[in-house]
């Protein structure tokens, strides 16, 4: 693997390495290093603040940082800015537009900064797949809040980059929207493109990315593959309510109480029956009983948690 | 097309949509200006042996032609800046002179625009020579691409349109009104006129007009490096803002 890495198509996607940025007494990113592969389904999560955006925006181009570097596709974003925007398509976080233009005007102008002529059928292609075909011709002024989120994302698209970053592309929108997006999303991350993505929704970053990393304060405090986080910060758990009897020890001690349910976790399936055996020769009463999946929820509690102690 | 040409296309139809305020208002606002001026002076002023109103149209084209050119530029990138559509120029692979050329260019053709239609209609008002054509568009052009150079600095410069008014009201203002659209820099008191010759706007107008009357106050070849040097100079230092990113890229 390790020698793998010099050949030209192992270049990863996006190699972030040493980057820090200071907005005056505010670190908004520390000395942050990343590598993400081609192909991958990533994810930038973060509480409001971390520096999720402005790692983004150094990528795109729009936050010079004060130290380190980074590239796309291998092409470093500072000294090849050009060649290396090309590889680059950003959904920006702030719902902007340009109130002078058709939704197709703004596309066609925006494939034309691009340098790319005749890109209507590409336009077309994408406008059917946000359901933005009926608006093709709306002035943007006059399209909805999430009508405009749909824009942002075809926008990002006109030059078939390789790399899409999109930075919380599902706030304020609706579950049509959403599914539409992640439908044509994993498309096109099945065909091969690599696809970066910000959420505060942790469900769709459960669901979706193959990788995480987690940031706090500017600093990266979780970086690993979804299933190693889930695995190692949230475990399977037994959850009941009690309709008679009291939980005997030691699983009155293992386990968490919240307004009557109980959470007991467990790490391998085999032992669920014992547990229940316990339960039963103590004289509980099981009510609601399930076994509830880890999720990036409690992982991100617990990252933060324990950044916030380091 | 290139990254430029779109960036200048949709440069130019931003102004061209909203014509009439772009640029069928400034046209009415220089007969305002060329009616009451004339009405109330004709009697009174010759200049260069040539009477006033014909005197005063194209000091007032030019004008146009300066103040429309900087506006443009100017109200574009503040807008966009403020509503944060700037990112879409941005984020491309544009690169900092076609950023800048494509919105100068914009700037003059706007300027062009406008100092044509205030040049057709003031022609039923006063017959003009066009005595070097060629000084006339060498000048308008100069003129317009210099001030949507400033446009573009102040635009970047800006945070709020207010400073860009300001930047209006204490630089371009003061300096296009006291450049010679009104009068002759002859018909001023000594101190005044040495202050004039430090006004780059004076011998735009001034260049300008010798395009129409083949006479002017300064020789038109001394205007012409003047007003090219100045182009020169702030157009480097727009690129050199544009390249830091300054205000634009945090
Ligand atoms: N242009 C700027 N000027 C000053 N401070 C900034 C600027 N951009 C970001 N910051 C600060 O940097 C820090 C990181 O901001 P950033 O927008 O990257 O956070 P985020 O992780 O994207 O948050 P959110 O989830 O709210 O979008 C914040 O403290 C923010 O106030
Ligand atoms: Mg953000």
């Amino acid at each position: 693997m390790g020698r793998c890495r010099n050949t030209p198509f192992m270049i990863p996607a996006i190699r972030v390495a040493g980057v820090s940025k200071c907005f005056g007494a505010t670190r908004a990113l520390d000395d942050v290093s990343l590598e993400i592969p081609r192909g991958e389904f990533f994810g930038l999560l973060g509480p409001n603040g971390a520096g999720k955006t402005t790692l983004i925006s150094a990528l795109a181009g729009l936050v010079r940082p004060d130290a380190g570097r980074l590239a796309v596709m291998g092409l470093d974003v500072q000294a090849d800015y050009r060649s290396a925007r090309r590889q680059l398509g950003v959904v920006p976080q702030e719902l902007v537009f340009d109130p002078f233009f058709s939704v197709r005007e703004t596309l066609r102008i925006q494939s034309g900064y691009f340098g790319i002529r005749d890109n209507d059928a590409w336009i077309d292609e994408i406008l059917e797949n946000l359901d933005l075909m009926p608006k093709a011709d709306a002035n943007m002024r006059t399209l909805s809040g999430g009508m405009k989120r749909r824009v942002l994302v075809a926008q990002a698209l006109v030059h078939r980059p390789p790399v899409i970053v999109l930075d919380e592309p599902t706030a304020g929108v609706d579950v049509e929207l959403r599914q539409t997006l992640w439908r044509f999303i994993r498309r096109l991350n099945a065909d091969g493109h690599t696809i970066v993505l910000t959420t505060h929704y942790l469900e769709e970053a459960e669901n979706f990315c193959t990788r995480i990393a987690m940031l706090k304060q500017g600093r990266i405090v979780a970086l690993d593959s979804t299933r190693n986080l889930l695995r190692s910060f949230s475990a399977h758990a037994l959850r009941f309510r009690l309709a008679g009897g009291r939980l005997p020890e030691p699983l009155a001690s293992a386990a968490k109480e919240e307004s009557g349910l109980w959470s007991l976790p467990f790490d391998r399936f085999d032992e669920v029956a014992p547990v229940l055996a316990a339960l039963r020769d103590a004289g509980c009463v099981l009510e609601d009983l399930e076994i509830g999946k880890p999720d990036l929820e409690e992982v991100f509690v617990r990252v933060m948690n324990r950044a916030e102690a380091a | 097309m290139s990254g430029f040409s779109t960036l200048l296309y949709k440069e130019v139809l931003r102004f061209w949509k909203v014509a009439f305020q772009t640029v069928a208002a400034p046209v009415l606002t220089a007969m305002l200006y060329l009616l009451i001026f004339s009405h109330v002076l004709e009697e009174h002023v010759q200049v260069h042996g040539v009477a006033y109103s014909s005197f005063l149209v194209p000091g007032l084209v030019m004008m146009s032609v300066l103040q429309n050119a900087f506006a443009n530029s100017s109200s574009s990138l503040i807008q966009s800046k403020v509503t944060g559509s700037i990112v879409f120029v941005l984020l491309p692979p544009i690169s900092y002179p076609a950023f800048w050329a494509a919105y100068v260019g914009a700037a003059v053709i706007r300027g062009l625009c406008v100092g044509l239609g205030v040049l057709l209609v003031t022609l039923w008002f006063a017959r003009l020579g066009f005595e070097a054509p060629a000084w006339i568009l060498v000048f308008a052009i100069l003129g317009g691409g210099i001030l949507g150079t400033l446009g573009v600095i102040a635009g970047i410069w800006a945070d709020k349109f207010d400073q860009l008014a300001a930047f209006q009201n204490f630089l371009i203002m003061p300096l296009t009104f006291l450049s010679g659209v009104f009068y002759s820099v002859h018909s001023l008191p000594p101190f005044w006129q040495q202050v004039s010759a430090w006004n780059p706007v004076f011998y735009m107008i001034d260049g300008f007009r010798y395009g129409f009357f083949g006479i002017s106050d300064a020789s038109p070849w001394k205007s012409l490096a003047v007003v090219g040097a100045c182009f020169v100079t702030l157009s480097a230092l727009t690129l050199a803002l544009l390249r830091r990113g300054y205000k634009l890229r945090a």
